[in-house]
C-alpha cells in the first residue's frame, strides 16, 4: 500500500514543482540553520573547554593595577606592581601548589633566514606546572636558569614547526630581539587561551633572562601578572582572602586606599564561560528551531491547499475504492517525502554552511552525527505532526460531497 | 438472487428553506447479468438514484442489498471495499488520474485491493486491450481523445471483476458516433463477459442498447420492462 502512494507522492511534488520547491525551502532553511548554529556553538564550547584544559585547574590570577571591571589591564604603561619576591611569598601560603610570576611580551625570532614575529614569556619553571603544560621534546628549564639568568627556551609546537620544519629544534639557537637562546624543550600542541591568544605559537623563557635582555626596558623584578596554583577546589576561597591580606600588607595599603593589584579565580569566571557559551549554543539551536516550525507551518499551509485543490480526486479516488486511510496515508506520505527531501538538502545547506563559516572565520563548527540525527528527527516529526491536520482533513471528506466539489 | 434489491428507498435533501422528496419509494431488483438504462426528466432522481446504488450516498429510509448484503449497516471501510470490489463506476467527465499513465489509471482500484505490482500492471493492461486501447498504457490522459478517456474508464471500472457497473451519463460528454461506439463495447463487455450494466442517460438510442428500460419521474418508477420498439440504436 505504501509503495505506490510514495510514487503519487512523488508525482504529486513534481506536478506542482515551483511550489513544491518553496515548501520545501523552509525546511531546508530550517534544518541547515539548526545544524549549523548547533556546529557554531559546538565549536565555541569546545573551544572554551580546550581552553580550560589548557589553562589548568584550580587558578587564580593576580594581576598587577586596580582591580577593574572587564578584562585584563595589560601595559597600561605605569610599572607593573608585583614582583618576583610577592610571587615567592604567596608560594609560602597553605594551599598554593605553584607559582607562575610572567612577564608577557612581543619579540622577533630568528633561525637563520627565517624571521618570525611572536609572543615571549618570561617566567619560573612553576608555570610548567600551574599551566599544566606537557612535553613533545625534551624538558622544562629550573630554578637554576631562572636564577642564572640562562638563555634557555621552551617553544611551541606550531613555532618549531615554522621555524625547524620537521627537525628537531632541541639544542639547536634561536635568536630572540637579538639574544641567542638554546631550544631545551618543545610544548605538547595546546590551543587557544581563553583570551584568544595561540599558546602554540610562543617562546617560553627564565624571567629573569627575559628582563634583562629581551624586553630591554621592563623594570628588573617586577611582572605583569602571577598565576597562582592552589591544592584544590576547597581552599580556592580562604586562599583568594590569604592572598589579598598578604599582598595588602606586602605593598603597605591601609585600610580604605585601593588595592594596587587584583586576584581573579580563573576557576570560577572559566565556569562562567563555560555556562555562558552553554547558553550561546541552546540559544542558537532555539532560533534555529523556529525556522524550523516556520517551515512546518509552511508544509501545512501547502498541505491544505492541496487538499483543497484535490478535493475531486479524493472523491474519485474513494469511489474506486479508497479507504479513508488510505487518503490520510497519501497525503501524510506527501508531507513526509515533502519535509524529508527539504530535511535532507538542508543536512547538505548545513554541513557546507558550516564548512563555510570555518573557511570564512576563526570559529570552528562542529558538526556531530547527534545535531544531523535531531535534525531529521525533528523534520521528520514536523511533517507528520504538520501534515496530520490536513491528511485527516482529506480522510473525513464525504465521498459523494467531494465528487461533487467543483 | 437478485445482485442489487432496492425496497421503499426514500431519499430526502434536507436544505434551511425545505425538505425535498427526490426519491420518494423506490422498488427494483436486478439480476446479474443485466443490462439496464434509467432515464427519466431532468431532476427526476437518476443520479440521486445512482449514488445510492454505488454506496456513495446512503437512503434516508428503506432497504438496500447489494451481492446479498445490506448496505445501511456498514460502516465506511466495509462500503469502500464495496465500492472497490464489487461495483465500477464510469462517469460522465471520465475522472482519471491526471498525472497518471492510462495503465496507473486502470490499475489503481487495484491498488487499493492489494493487488501486487505487477499482477496489477498486467491486468491494467490486459484490460485495455479489452476496451480497444492495446499500446496506449504509458500515454497520459490529457494526450488522447474523450472517447478514448471514457475507454479508459471503462478498463478501470472493469479490472477488479465488479458484479456491477454503474455508469451516469457515460456518453454526456461525447458525440454521436463515440457515444454509439462507446455503448457497442458497452453491449459488447455485457453479452461476452456477462457485466451487470446500469446506465443513466437522456437519449433514446444510447437507452436502446439496453436490454431493460427503467423509467423515473418524480422519484417514482414510472415504466419498468423491456426497451420499447421506437427506440432506435444510432449505429
Ligand atoms: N446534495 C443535494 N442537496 C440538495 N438537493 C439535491 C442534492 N442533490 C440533488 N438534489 C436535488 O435532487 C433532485 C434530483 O437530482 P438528481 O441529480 O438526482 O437529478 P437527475 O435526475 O440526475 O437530473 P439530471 O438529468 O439533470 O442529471 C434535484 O431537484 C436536485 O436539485
Ligand atoms: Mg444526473
Amino acid at each position: 500500500m505504501i509503495g505506490p502512494l510514495i510514487g503519487e507522492a512523488l508525482r504529486a511534488m513534481a506536478a506542482n514543482r515551483m511550489r513544491s520547491a518553496l515548501t520545501m525551502l523552509g525546511m531546508v532553511i530550517g534544518v541547515g540553520a539548526v545544524i549549523m548554529m548547533l556546529a557554531i556553538g559546538k565549536g565555541v564550547e569546545d573551544s572554551v573547554r580546550a581552553s580550560i584544559a589548557s589553562m589548568g585547574s584550580n587558578l587564580f590570577m593576580v594581576v598587577s593595577g586596580a582591580p577593574q571591571s572587564g578584562g585584563i589591564r595589560m601595559g597600561s604603561g605605569s610599572a607593573p606592581t608585583l614582583t618576583l619576591d610577592d610571587a615567592e611569598a604567596l608560594m609560602d601560603l597553605p594551599g598554593v601548589v605553584a607559582v607562575a610570576p610572567s612577564s608577557p611580551g612581543g619579540a622577533q625570532v630568528v633561525v637563520g633566514p627565517t624571521n618570525w614575529s611572536t609572543s615571549v614569556t618570561g617566567t619560573t619553571p612553576g608555570y610548567f606546572t600551574v599551566a599544566e603544560v606537557k612535553f613533545g621534546e625534551g624538558q622544562p628549564f629550573d630554578e637554576s636558569d631562572v636564577r642564572g639568568a640562562t638563555r634557555v627556551a621552551v617553544i611551541g609546537p606550531s613555532l618549531a614547526e615554522n621555524l625547524f620544519g620537521g627537525d628537531s629544534p632541541i639544542g639547536r639557537t634561536i635568536r630572540v630581539n637579538q639574544s641567542p637562546f638554546t631550544v631545551i624543550g618543545v610544548t605538547e600542541p595546546r590551543g587557544q587561551s581563553i583570551d584568544g591568544r595561540d599558546q602554540d605559537d610562543v617562546v617560553i623563557i627564565p624571567v629573569t633572562t627575559a628582563q634583562r635582555q629581551v624586553f630591554g626596558t621592563q623594570v628588573i623584578g617586577s611582572v605583569r601578572f602571577v598565576q597562582v596554583k592552589a591544592e584544590g577546589p576547597e581552599v580556592m576561597e580562604r586562599l583568594q582572602g590569604d592572598m589579598e591580606t598578604l599582598l595588602r600588607d606586602r605593598h603597605r595599603i591601609r585600610v580604605g586606599q585601593e588595592d594596587d593589584f587584583s586576584v581573579r579565580n580563573m576557576t570560577s569566571i572559566m565556569n562562567a564561560a563555560a555556562s555562558t557559551t552553554a547558553a550561546m549554543k541552546l540559544l542558537l539551536g532555539a532560533i534555529a528551531s523556529i525556522s524550523l516550525i516556520v517551515g512546518g507551518i509552511g508544509i501545512m499551509n501547502i498541505m491544505l491547499v492541496s487538499v483543497t485543490e484535490r478535493t475531486r480526486e479524493i472523491g474519485i479516488r474513494m469511489a474506486i475504492g479508497a479507504r479513508r486511510r488510505d487518503v490520510l496515508w497519501q497525503f501524510l506520505l506527501e508531507s513526509i517525502v515533502l519535509s524529508l527531501v527539504g530535511c535532507l538538502i538542508g543536512v547538505l545547506v548545513g554541513v557546507g554552511g558550516a564548512r563555510a563559516v570555518a573557511n570564512a572565520t576563526e570559529l570552528k563548527p562542529v558538526v556531530t552525527a547527534g545535531s544531523v540525527m535531531l535534525g531529521f528527527g525533528v523534520a521528520a516529526a514536523i511533517g507528520v505532526f504538520f501534515g496530520f491536520y490536513p491528511a485527516r482533513r482529506a480522510a473525513s471528506l464525504q465521498p459523494i460531497e467531494a465528487l461533487r466539489y467543483q | 438472487m437478485a445482485v442489487i434489491e432496492l425496497t421503499g428507498v426514500l431519499k430526502d435533501y434536507t436544505t434551511e428553506a425545505e425538505t425535498l422528496h427526490v426519491l420518494k419509494g423506490i422498488d427494483l431488483k436486478i439480476e446479474a447479468g443485466e443490462f439496464v438504462a434509467i432515464m427519466g426528466p431532468s431532476g427526476s432522481g437518476k443520479s440521486t438514484l445512482m449514488n445510492i446504488l454505488g454506496c456513495l450516498d446512503v437512503p434516508t429510509d428503506g432497504v438496500y442489498r447489494l451481492a446479498g448484503s445490506s448496505v445501511g449497516e456498514l460502516d465506511d471501510s466495509a462500503l469502500a471495499g464495496l465500492r472497490n470490489r464489487t461495483l465500477g463506476f464510469v462517469f460522465q467527465g471520465f475522472n482519471l488520474m491526471a498525472r497518471s499513465s492510462l495503465e496507473d489509471n486502470v490499475a489503481l482500484p487495484l491498488v487499493y485491493a492489494g493487488v501486487s505490482r505487477a499482477d496489477r500492471n498486467q491486468r491494467a493492461r490486459d484490460m485495455l486491450a479489452k476496451v480497444g486501447l492495446e499500446g496506449y498504457a504509458r500515454s497520459l490522459p490529457n494526450r488522447i481523445s474523450g472517447g478514448q478517456q471514457q475507454r479508459v474508464a471503462i478498463a478501470r471500472a472493469l479490472v477488479g471483476q465488479p458484479a456491477v457497473v454503474l455508469a451516469d451519463e457515460p456518453t454526456g460528454n461525447l458525440d454521436s458516433t463515440t457515444s454509439a461506439e462507446i455503448m457497442k463495447l458497452f453491449e459488447r463487455l455485457n453479452r461476452e463477459e456477462g457485466v451487470t450494466l446500469i446506465v443513466v442517460t437522456h437519449e433514446q438510442d444510447i437507452a436502446a442498447w439496453a436490454k431493460r428500460l427503467v423509467l423515473l419521474k418524480d422519484g417514482l418508477i414510472q415504466y419498468d420492462g423491456p426497451i420499447p420498439p421506437e427506440f432506435r440504436r444510432n449505429e
